[in-house]
């Protein structure tokens, strides 16, 4: 029954709280630069859509917004269950099984998973249609010239974003193997709690992308 | 305390042979590798920088082609900005004395610190690799449309400066966090020593500024590879987004690479004047305060670019800024000298190079940053003159300067004094003759980066290029100094210098917890 792994802080920090304030901190500031790398495409964004409003218009239109805004509801849900996985280890008493924890975890992977598959259908869907990134660009139903540069920046954005998807699904995967074994309770859970962070951080990108895509064209 | 140079080293016998060097976690090996590393980067940089001014000795052809001479220059700035100076002091030196000064054991985050070594090496193979599969000729600023069209191995660089640029990031986020959370016990952030603060602040830029560079690019390379278009007029595409983009990390790089000479040159000057710092608190916050100007300057770039004459106003204004921070800590080196009792060893020979050479590239500064004096002088000599003057000038003798200053440390062993100063001496008349000659060949109107040019330069070229011969020379003396102290061994009867007191407080610092004692008092 007693599974449970105890924690020793590495032999260059003084105590076990000051080495979860270090990875804490240096979390918030790897998500610092993950926001500045992203920023680059927004004021892309922002200056190509200036300079050709009405192709962006038409093109945007383009882009399906259910599948766009269901993927948005499955990586809320995925939020969602990794602040319960969070919570779980928190509340996780050394020696006592963390079948909670488990779960969610599991929860957050699939529904990391789930939206990868939506994206697969909506990528090939435009594929299908003509529609690629940058010179391979084919499509002949939009009027407005250089609507390549519209695609070009959704598949950019989005595959970025697809990228850091995949990572975090990496890094969770990593994480609930780590659980399965009992290393997370009450006292360390750091894996657990920057790994959440980096996930709500992938999904908040999402939050900006999906609008300025699908919706605001 | 005592034996203290004994113990000091015996890092250097932890282990044998490569395999413990390479996948060591101790902050000073790490940071002797990166010593050595960029070290080597900066003679490769150095022998396409002497081949260049080789090939100016005269109009048209002397040795290469043009298209050859157009790779070497692209190189020599590549492997200089992005593999030798902006991991240099923060690093080489940064790596072995932060966490000392702090009191730490190591840095917050030993693994990625062994990461991000092992990064800066793979891009530096890749940046190489660049080279054989047949270079590249856009200069290192990389501009597009003629970066995203032409051939050569633009992509293959791109890349590599990509992945340098992660080497960055993280030894910025390790010392970030090392700063706010592994001091010792009774360390407040008024107590750190100067060079402490001025990695603090280059951490901080490379944080924030990196990543932007990243975006850049990555989007060259989608250009490149897909054809996106957002850089490339003939696409729909704006090629001065792309200026933005790039001189918006490139400016605040300027700053990632001078602000950490600037805290050597605080340690330095105290020590080798006996004497505290004279303005602590000013040179701590203008660290600081540079800093943050820096990211509000980018567009005295792009002066001539078609950007509009009021952003232009703005930025030439917030330009003026920078000298402000940059005058206080000029004022405050100078005036800890003043009534010093000041020793001309080694590393002081190198500091006070670095103050006229600084203070000479930070004027000049003045006239690229006023609209009125860049339109002439843009893309001249002129410019390539000040950011050597700051570049070199500043930052690599403040680097040489601080690499003789803790020398004995780091190796537990003394380098001769003769030639040392005799290095030190050679390179600043060098430096001079060098790019001196530079103001005026710019301010006359030779364009930078060409390989042919009108006879009336020709005089001041060859002074110029004998000016770099008399460079190598005193690198190469320096070379040969450093290297034979390493081979003849011992340890040095008492370290020199040992009494940095750029913490501008006489009390004694917090304990080490490892075998090394803090060398301050
Ligand atoms: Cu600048």
């Amino acid at each position: 029954m007693n599974t449970i792994v105890k924690h020793h802080h590495a032999h260059h920090f003084a105590s076990a709280a000051q080495e979860f304030s270090a990875a804490k901190m240096g979390m918030w500031l790897f998500l610092v630069t993950e926001v500045l790398l992203f920023s680059g495409l927004f004021l892309g964004y922002a200056v190509m859509k200036t300079l050709y409003p009405e192709m962006w218009h038409e093109a945007s239109h383009h882009l399906d917004w259910k599948l766009g805004g269901l993927n948005t509801l499955v990586l809320i849900t995925s939020s969602f269950t990794m602040a319960l996985a969070v919570n779980a280890a928190q509340t996780n008493k050394a020696g006592e099984k963390n079948a909670r924890l488990v779960g969610l975890l599991t929860a957050t992977i699939l529904l990391a998973g789930c939206f990868l598959v939506v994206k697969y259908f909506e990528y090939s869907h435009k594929f299908h249609d003509g529609i690629l990134p940058g010179a391979h660009y084919t499509y002949g139903g939009i009027n407005a010239p250089n609507a390549h540069l519209f695609f070009g920046l959704y598949f950019l954005m989005t595959g970025l974003h697809g990228f850091h998807v995949v990572v975090g699904m990496g890094v969770l995967t990593w994480v609930l193997l780590r659980a399965k074994k009992g290393h997370f309770y009450s006292e360390y859970y750091t894996p657990v709690e920057v790994g959440g962070l980096y996930w709500h951080l992938v999904d908040l990108i999402w939050i900006y992308l999906f609008p300025l895509l699908y919706l605001v064209g | 305390m005592q034996d203290n140079a004994h113990h000091d080293v015996a890092y250097l016998h932890d282990g044998k042979g490569l395999k413990s060097w390479l996948f060591t976690l101790d902050h000073k090996r790490i940071g002797v590798m990166y010593l050595f590393g960029v070290l080597i980067a900066f003679a490769l940089g150095g022998t396409f920088a002497l081949l260049l001014r080789t090939e100016l000795l005269t109009p048209g052809k002397t040795f290469v082609e043009a298209d050859t001479y157009n790779r070497f220059y692209t190189l020599h700035g590549a492997i200089m900005v992005f593999i030798f100076i902006i991991p240099s002091i923060p690093s080489a030196l940064g790596n072995f004395v932060l966490p000392l000064h702090l009191g730490a054991k190591d840095v917050a985050f030993p693994r990625l610190n062994l990461l991000s070594f092992w990064i800066w090496g793979i891009g530096t193979i890749l940046a190489l690799l660049a080279i054989v599969l047949g270079g590249v000729d856009t200069g290192w600023t990389f501009y597009t449309p003629y970066s995203s069209n032409v051939g050569g191995a633009v992509t293959m660089m791109t890349f590599a400066a990509f992945v340098l640029g992660f080497s960055s990031i993280l030894t910025g986020l390790n010392f970030i966090v090392t700063v706010h959370k592994m001091r010792a016990p009774g360390m407040g952030f008024f107590r750190m020593p100067l060079f402490v603060w001025a990695l603090y602040a280059t951490a901080i830029l490379q944080v924030m500024a990196t990543p932007v560079l990243g975006i850049t690019l990555m989007l060259l390379m989608a250009e490149r590879l897909l054809g996106i278009g957002i850089f490339d007029p003939a696409l729909g595409g704006d090629p001065v987004l792309y200026q933005h983009f790039f001189w918006f990390y490139s400016h605040p790089a300027v700053y990632i690479m001078i602000l950490p000479g600037m805290g050597v040159i605080s340690e330095l000057v105290t020590t080798f004047s006996r004497k505290n710092i004279f303005g602590y608190r000013a040179i701590a916050y203008s660290s600081l305060g540079i800093g943050i100007i820096s990211f509000l300057v980018w567009g005295h770039h792009m002066f001539v670019s078609g950007q509009s004459a009021y952003a232009g106003m703005v930025f030439s204004f917030l330009t003026y800024l920078v000298a402000i921070p940059t005058a206080i800590k000029v004022v405050n080196w100078v005036l800890t000298m003043y009534k010093g009792s000041i020793s001309f060893d080694t590393p002081m020979l190198w500091n006070l190079s670095f103050l006229i050479l600084f203070t000479i590239g930070g004027l000049t500064g003045i006239f690229l940053g006023s609209m009125g004096t860049d339109v002439h002088l843009h893309d001249t000599y002129f410019v390539v003159a000040h950011f050597h003057y700051v570049m070199m000038g500043g930052t690599a003798i403040a680097f040489f300067g601080g690499i003789h200053y803790w020398w004995p440390k780091m190796f537990g062993v003394l380098y001769k004094e003769g030639p040392g100063k005799l290095s030190a001496i050679l390179v600043f008349i060098g430096f001079n003759i060098t790019f001196f000659t530079q103001f005026i060949l710019g301010s006359r109107g030779m364009p930078r980066r060409y390989y042919n040019y009108v006879p009336e330069f020709q005089t001041l070229h060859q002074i110029s290029t004998l000016g770099s011969y008399i460079l190598g020379v005193g690198f190469l003396i320096m070379t040969f100094n450093l290297l034979s102290s390493l081979k003849r061994g011992g340890r040095p009867p008492r370290t020199p210098g040992v009494r940095a007191r750029s913490s501008g407080r006489r009390r004694p610092a917090p304990p080490s917890p490892t075998t090394s004692t803090t060398r301050r008092r």
